[in-house]
């Protein structure tokens, strides 16, 4: 039910914050969405959007933190295995 | 060795998943399998850990990611589905106002089959009720605009995930002026059931996984007084394969170096802060109230009721609900389900008497109901192929 999915904002239509509403593109699905809530989200940006509701603008350099994590667990175990 | 299901990584139900960033990245099977292996090398003990999102729920045993853990760590499925928490009262009241003549009830597609004392929203409507499936409680606003001769009641359930949509809709209504839009509210909040769980004496939780959507609603700041109260971890955690299982491998990693903190393992979506617009709207809105969850039994402070300013938006003052009150049968073990005590499978009707076709209780209904995720995903282990 919290059920809420990444889509790209295409267009905006609107100026009045309390009204401003999205064409969101979700893996090439447009969905009408109210992005009332996120006032700083662009054209081109990624929003959650949860009941045609945006909840939030996605953070794309928060977003790589997990490989990012990964990558460095999988460079310590190359390490460990290639030591003597 | 470690035994890894096939079905992780693969997401081939999904529709369009092959185009869909931000999420089929988190679902790579190796990835997954490394982070699980980092569980399996950091567990030393034994540990009780909960995710409270029903959706989380879903992805945990669609996906195997509770076969990809040491057998020390178990999950416990928390209260986390708005469906299956709702009150039998509620649907009684739902299910008597869709019944009424000159009535458009709108509702999301999950409230459906919810079982109340005596029948559900579906069989209202093949009786020629005039129950409509919306897809955005704003969606009911237009229904409303568009049907001025009609009474429009949106059934409006969920948790502070939702409740921004559902202020939002309440919102334009009165903007608009309209009159014969009102709302059948049943809305909930975590942080109480968390503090209701932690505080029973039959409690086995040790660690949280919070509800990445939740949080982003409202932010994490209100659960760092439960953490340092209760000593329990708490992870904000998304709902990906790999989000799920580095929220555990952080839950994990506080338990095992005796820390019980709140962190952040979604932060591409959650602020600390979460997002002030939505929660102004929440307020300009809606109060806080006590209400009943389906199974567990009233929790003080845990539910959304409609301020003062909007009562004219509310169903059970308009129908004449309001003092209407429904006591639940013991029919099914779902109360114990929800709060984590038993497993769907531990219930003697589990999979006979009780099915998504026939549900004795609401945790077989929502598809992110425990039950009804162990009946699509588990219910024959050995036959699997």
């Amino acid at each position: 039910m919290c059920l809420a999915i990444p889509g790209k904002i295409e267009s905006i239509q609107g100026d009045d914050p309390l009204t401003r509403m999205g064409k969101v593109d979700f893996g090439g699905i447009l969905k009408e969405a109210c992005l009332a809530c996120v006032p700083e989200a662009k054209v081109g940006d990624y929003v959650i959007v949860h009941v045609g509701f945006a909840l939030s603008r996605l953070d794309e350099e928060e977003a790589g933190k997990v490989f990012e994590y990964l990558k460095q667990m999988q460079e310590l175990d190359e390490l460990k295995a290639g030591g003597p | 060795m470690i035994s890894f299901p096939r079905s992780l990584g693969l997401s081939s139900d999904e529709p369009n998943a092959n185009d869909m960033k931000f999420l089929d990245e988190y679902r790579d099977g190796e990835l997954a399998r490394q982070l699980a292996r980092e569980v399996h090398r950091i567990t030393t003990k034994p540990w009780n850990i909960m995710e409270i999102c029903g959706g989380q729920t879903h992805a945990i045993v669609k996906f195997g990611i509770d076969e990809l853990l040491p057998g020390q760590i178990t999950l416990i499925h928390g209260p986390g589905c708005p469906v299956c928490v709702t009150p039998l009262e509620t649907i009684d009241k739902a299910l008597d106002i869709a019944a009424r003549p000159g009535v458009i009830f709108a509702s999301f597609g999950d409230m459906l089959r919810v079982p109340g004392s005596t029948t559900d929203l579906l069989s209202v409507k093949a009786k020629g009720g005039d129950v409509r499936i919306v897809y955005s409680p704003l969606d009911a606003v237009k229904l409303a605009e568009q049907s001025p001769a009609r009474e429009v009641v949106f059934f409006g359930v969920g948790f502070e995930t939702t409740a921004p949509a559902t202020a939002m809709a309440v919102f334009q209504a009165a903007q608009k002026g309209l009159k014969n839009f009102s709302m059948l509210i049943s809305h909930v909040l975590v942080p109480p059931a968390i503090e209701a769980l932690m505080s029973s004496p039959n409690c086995r939780v040790q660690g949280f996984l919070a509800a990445g959507h939740v949080c982003t609603v409202m932010g994490f700041e209100e659960y760092l007084p439960i953490a340092a109260k209760h000593r329990v971890p708490i992870v904000v955690t998304g709902f990906e394969p790999l989000d799920i299982l580095q929220g555990i491998l952080m839950v994990v990693q506080q338990l095992e170096s005796g820390r019980a903190e709140v962190e952040n393992q979604y932060s591409r979506s959650v602020r600390r802060e979460g997002n002030q617009p939505a929660q102004e709207l929440i307020r300009k809105i809606f109060k806080v109230v006590h209400r009943k969850w389906r199974g567990v039994g009233e929790i003080p402070g845990s539910g959304l009721g409609l301020n003062d300013a909007y009562a004219a938006f509310d169903a059970e003052k308009k129908f004449g609900l309001a003092d209407h009150r429904v006591e639940e049968p013991k029919e099914c073990l779902s109360g114990l389900v929800l709060q984590g005590l038993k497993k769907p499978h531990e219930c003697p009707a589990f999979g006979t008497k009780c099915t998504p076709e026939h549900p004795l209780g609401a945790t077989m209904v929502s598809s992110e109901g425990a039950c009804a995720a162990y009946y699509r995903y588990r219910r024959q282990p050995a036959a699997a192929t």
